[in-house]
């Protein structure tokens, strides 16, 4: 579509609105919520991996503070299914009680005034617990002699999949093929504020109010009402300021379900503030891939045929609403990435273990699928003795190929891959480093260039969704909009915006379509009592879908603004022009203002049988093809390894990056640099590791390793702009992407710099100690090779 | 993740504390900057009755200077020693090994003496303060005692301290411009505590050459034959291999890199005076 840009609106790279009351540290979160009588929650979690319960003993004389599963009359469990062929059934009890099957699994609530005094009721609760050999290793979960989680399974498997398009007749004309095992770490996704809940019982509206750091409030509202056998018009929940979500934030938690019980039961607000420990141990789980992934190619550089087995270790539960498949199930069907290549063939199990559900964290599959992926093309390439751009380029999709289906039926809605990689290679310097290598570095160290490149697809929406039958389906987004008596504009949305800058961006689009300025725009967000359904903020799909809401109910609210002015001004409505706050024609002009003061408070001035829809509008809106839009960006990467300790320095770091129109660049790239942070995390520090027992051996952010403000490099940041034809303004979907390419990119680098030694690392994350090792093996090897 | 509950006591003075540790033997704990026993208590790790916040005690933030040391109270923080609000025993070194603690944020709490007390093998002070032949002074019920730092740490996260003994002081030799100092440690990342970690004094005015190995699962070591080892005719290999003979030589990679690196810094710095 083609719209005007105006200042302030889209396209301007805005100061953030709601950055005022952050910055001066008034926002509201779940932790700031204080109501009368409210008492404390703590959990009893399970010490063990997996075993049979078989009492909790309630303390003497705390009997009544202390609640299991017996106590929560008429709650049911959380259950998560797919609808793809074969999928196991996995439920979720509140507080669990016949077994408990990872670290931290809840087993009893207790309540208390104060969080201390919970915990130490909780210290006393004692727990008859059998323990179990436990699943801890996803790549023998498949084993026969590997220990049930769910008795009533045949094997530790949510879902296998498998799809194969011409692989057989494709791969024999390869005359290279390369075979990796890679991994990917389990992560935990650590935004700064973890989940909370308040709850309360409200009597004048009969509802239980659930504060809830959550960035999918209607989405936890129907679930809480299911398992909490309610209407949900008895339910409402609110997500007050939420301090980054990552997609942590996207799930209906026990905790939320048990809070909501007892609220309601004791009568008292409850609350619960989930603290580091919970959180990296029992509940913000993430991203554990396996692959054994291959690649064909010809000498001259045509890649030919992809096969891959990927495990994906999916944790003990499937969790709502996007169940134990979403991860897995992407996989087959994001692997191939922008490449068209003939043949394909991929098969991938969603295993059960004894570790947390695993939860779907900014990127998805997406960032193991570019790590196997990218780090072939790359070995590739070594192979076939061609540079690594040069054979991407030869592969990727063409611009002139747009729209293109890719070879999983993917449709690429637009998009100049090779362009945005000749940049990164450009911009990175590509030929000057390669000089670099050849000459050497006076301190001995190696320098690695590395790149990837990957699409991302966002907003995709019910086409796609219904394929996956799991309890959420994306349909209509909406958005309602109301012109204040005082001509000030409200926006009302059922996304949530927690670091996005949503409450700036939308007002964008009320400023571009309305003639508004954004201060005098309020978007409302969060609240099920005051917004339309939405799912919610997942899938990078805000801008695109949310944005589009607002544009669309914008259109109508605009027309209905013209239609007053109109008569005010005694001109043909669609003569009307909105701009600077004001409606004009060509014989004069009345203020936006002036025009809801007529509506609300001067009724009088309107003639009999003037058109009564008035200036609130509720409106739903889909892109032009629910496929969604792919956004892409090309990352390049200069570091230098240290081979005597394995340590990496950062030296350059490139991105590239289309993401159609850009409604706020400023924010787009907060988005982009925050996603890389998070993506060189991946690549190189987060790891949440656990033994043989399942025990989880990073329980604090002292094991637990984040990149930091001085770990993360400044990073050069190039846009394309290629418009999406799907929607409404050309804007794509781009708040994963930056955590997406990094550890490809970085591999690949680090892999680069390792080349002369024959050492690839393809473990993540890619450590000082995992790179000494590799190279104290490969000199082990070459010795034994060389000795007599 | 919130501690049991505890007491608190403010020591004005240290007889003050004093009292507080005897009346409580066993069940009180000193608490100087909070940074190392705060999440020990937030994770019921520690359970003390009373707490006896020493951060403002008069007679541990107080700092005497002799002709052959500096004497250091055991409530200096870390952020002193960086900002040069106590003077440096030594040739700016202290302040550069306090620049690299943790954050700001906690080196503003942070104290010698509870460092030392704490007695963690990877902490930036335990390893350097006994590469730079400190000692502390001990006071206990019955009187005061010095102990070398050698002498003081047991083993990791153990010291000589009685329960009811606190650090008063931390004495430092004065070092002169004539020595020179190589300190290296490697951190995942910064601020985090070292995986391996080096010190290496060459002190000819004193007679005193030093070579520590840290950050090990033990009391820091100092090895042998340092002399040999900084002129590169004793192999650092052999010597980290003889220090930690249950680690595989590959294990030990790091910890040899910290000692070639401190050698090699020490020798840069002895080669521009
Ligand atoms: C995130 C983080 C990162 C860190 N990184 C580093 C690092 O890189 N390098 C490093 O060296 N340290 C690091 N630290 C530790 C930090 O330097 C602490 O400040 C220090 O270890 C303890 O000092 P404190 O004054 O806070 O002691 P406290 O926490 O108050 O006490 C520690 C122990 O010492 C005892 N104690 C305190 N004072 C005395 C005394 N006068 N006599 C006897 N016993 C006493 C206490 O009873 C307690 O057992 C880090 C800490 C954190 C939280």
């Amino acid at each position: 579509m083609n719209v005007p840009l105006k200042p302030g609106g889209v396209g301007a790279s805005l100061p953030r609105l709601e950055d005022d009351r952050h910055l001066r540290g008034r926002g509201r979160f779940v932790g700031d919520i204080k109501l009368p009588g409210m008492l404390d929650v703590a959990f009893v979690r399970s010490p063990l991996a997996h075993a049979r319960v078989h009492g909790i003993a309630k303390p003497a004389g705390f009997e009544a503070s202390v609640f299991v599963h017996a106590d929560l009359k008429g709650v049911s469990g959380i259950r998560a299914d797919s609808g793809l062929a074969g999928f196991r059934s996995s439920i979720e009890p509140v507080l669990s009680y016949e077994k408990v099957r990872y670290v931290g699994e809840p087993l009893a609530a207790c309540v208390a005034d104060g969080r201390a005094a919970a915990e130490d009721i909780a210290e006393l609760v004692s727990l008859n617990l059998e323990a179990l050999p436990a699943v801890h290793d996803m790549t023998k979960a498949r084993d026969a002699d590997a220990p049930l989680l769910h008795e009533t399974w045949s094997e530790n498997v949510f879902l296998e999949a498998f799809v194969d398009t011409k692989f057989d007749v494709s791969a024999p004309s390869a005359d290279v093929k390369i075979s990796h095992t890679m991994r990917t770490s389990r992560q935990s996704m650590c935004p700064i504020e973890g989940r909370g809940v308040v709850a309360y019982w409200d009597n004048h509206v009969e509802q239980i109010v659930l504060y809830s750091s959550t960035q999918m409030p209607h989405i936890v509202r129907t679930g809480l009402a299911e398992c909490l056998g309610l209407p949900e018009g008895k339910v409402r929940v609110v997500a007050p300021d939420v301090g980054g979500g990552f997609g942590y934030k996207g799930i209906l938690l026990r905790e939320e379900v048990c809070l909501a019980y007892l609220a309601m039961h004791l009568r008292r607000p409850m609350r619960w503030i989930e603290d580091r420990r919970e959180h990296l141990t029992g509940n913000a789980n993430c991203r554990e891939h396996h692959y054994e992934i291959s690649g064909y190619a010809k000498a001259d550089g045509t890649l030919v045929a992809v096969d891959c087995e990927a495990i994906v270790d999916s944790g003990a539960y499937s969790i709502y609403p996007f169940s134990a498949c979403l991860e897995s199930a992407q996989v087959p069907s994001i692997l191939p990435g922008p490449y068209q290549f003939e043949g394909f063939r991929c098969r991938t199990w969603s295993v059960a273990t004894n570790k947390p559900p695993i939860v779907p964290y900014r990127g998805v599959a997406r960032t193991g699928v570019c790590f196997a992926i990218e780090v072939l093309m790359d070995t590739l390439a070594r192979k076939i003795g061609m540079d690594p751009v040069e054979f991407r380029l030869r592969n990727l999709v063409r611009p002139e190929q747009m729209p293109f289906t890719n070879i999983t039926k993917k449709l690429f809605d637009s998009g100049d891959y090779p362009e945005a990689l000749k940049r990164a290679a450009a911009a990175i310097n590509n030929d000057s480093i390669r000089a670099r290598q050849k000459a050497g570095e006076p301190d001995g160290r190696r320098i690695g260039l590395g790149y990837s490149i990957y699409c991302e697809q966002g907003a995709h929406g019910t086409s796609v969704y219904a394929g996956w039958g799991i309890p959420m389906v994306p349909g209509f987004e909406q958005a309602s909009m109301r012109l204040t008596p005082d001509g000030g504009v409200e926006i009302r949305v059922g996304v949530h915006s927690h670091g996005q800058g949503l409450e700036t961006t939308l007002a964008q689009v009320a400023r571009e379509l309305l003639g508004v300025s954004p201060s005098t725009v309020k978007v409302i967000h969060g609240d099920t009592a005051l917004t339309p359904y939405s799912t919610g903020t997942w899938g990078s799909r805000c801008m695109v879908m949310a944005g589009g809401a607002v544009a669309s109910a914008c259109d109508i609210l605009a027309g209905r603004i013209k239609t007053l002015a109109g008569h005010l001004l005694q001109a043909d409505a669609s003569t009307i022009l909105l701009a600077d706050g004001l409606a004009s024609s060509a014989s004069g002009s009345i203020s936006i203002a002036d025009i809801a003061r007529t509506w609300y408070r001067r009724p009088q001035d309107l003639p009999a049988g003037f058109d009564p829809a008035g200036l609130e509008v509720t409106q739903g809106y889909k892109t032009l093809r629910d496929s969604g839009t792919f956004s892409y960006a090309a990352h390049a990467v200069v570091l230098a390894v240290d081979t005597t300790t394995g340590t990496i320095e950062i030296l350059d770091y490139v991105i590239v990056e289309d993401g159609g129109v850009l409604i706020n660049p400023m924010i787009v790239d907060g988005q982009v640099y925050g996603g890389t942070a998070q993506g060189l995390g991946s690549a190189m520090y987060e790891e949440m590791r656990y033994d043989a027992a399942g025990q989880p051996l990073a329980s604090t952010l002292a094991d637990y390793h984040l990149p930091g403000a001085c770990e993360v490099p400044s990073i050069r940041l190039l846009h394309m702009e290629t418009p999406s034809p799907i929607s409404y303004f050309g804007q794509k979907g781009i708040g994963e992407g930056g955590a997406i390419a990094p550890p490809a990119a970085i591999a690949n680098a680090v892999n680069d710099a390792l080349a002369e030694f024959g050492v690839e690392m393809l473990e993540l994350p890619i450590t000082p100690d995992r790179i000494r090792a590799k190279l104290a093996a490969a000199q082990r090897h070459t010795a034994q090779v060389t000795a007599p | 993740m919130k501690p049991v509950a505890f007491d608190y006591a403010s020591a004005t003075d240290a007889p003050t504390a004093f009292m507080a540790l005897k009346d409580h033997a066993g069940s009180a704990r000193l608490m100087a900057g909070g940074q190392s026993l705060g999440p020990m208590l937030n994770l019921r790790l520690a359970r003390p009755a009373l707490i006896v916040d020493v951060s403002r005690t008069a007679a541990l933030r107080g700092v005497t200077q002799t002709a052959d040391a500096i004497i250091y109270g055991a409530s200096i923080t870390h952020a002193e020693v960086e900002d040069g609000i106590v003077p440096d025993a030594t040739p700016g070194w202290m302040a550069d090994v306090a620049r690299h603690i943790a954050y700001r944020a906690i080196r503003n709490r942070g104290t010698l003496g509870g460092s030392l007390a704490h007695a963690d093998p990877a902490a930036d002070w335990v390893n350097v303060l006994t590469a730079l032949d400190a000692c502390v002074e001990l006071k206990g019920p019955t009187g005061s005692r010095t102990l070398l730092l050698e002498h003081f740490f047991m083993g990791p996260f153990t010291t000589a301290l009685a329960l009811d003994e606190m650090i008063e002081a931390i004495v430092v030799p004065r070092r002169d411009a004539t020595a020179s100092w190589g300190y290296e440690k490697f951190c995942r990342k910064v601020g985090d505590f070292s995986q391996a970690s080096a010190a290496v004094l060459i002190d000819p005015a004193r007679g005193q050459t030093r070579v520590l190995l840290g950050a090990i699962e033990a009391a820091p070591i100092l090895l042998n034959n340092a002399e040999a080892l900084i002129s590169g005719h004793a192999s650092v290999v052999d010597a980290v291999s003889k220090a930690l003979p249950e680690r595989s030589v590959e294990a030990n990679a790091l910890h040899v890199q910290a000692v070639v690196r401190a050698i090699a810094k020490a020798l840069a710095a002895g080669a521009r005076t």
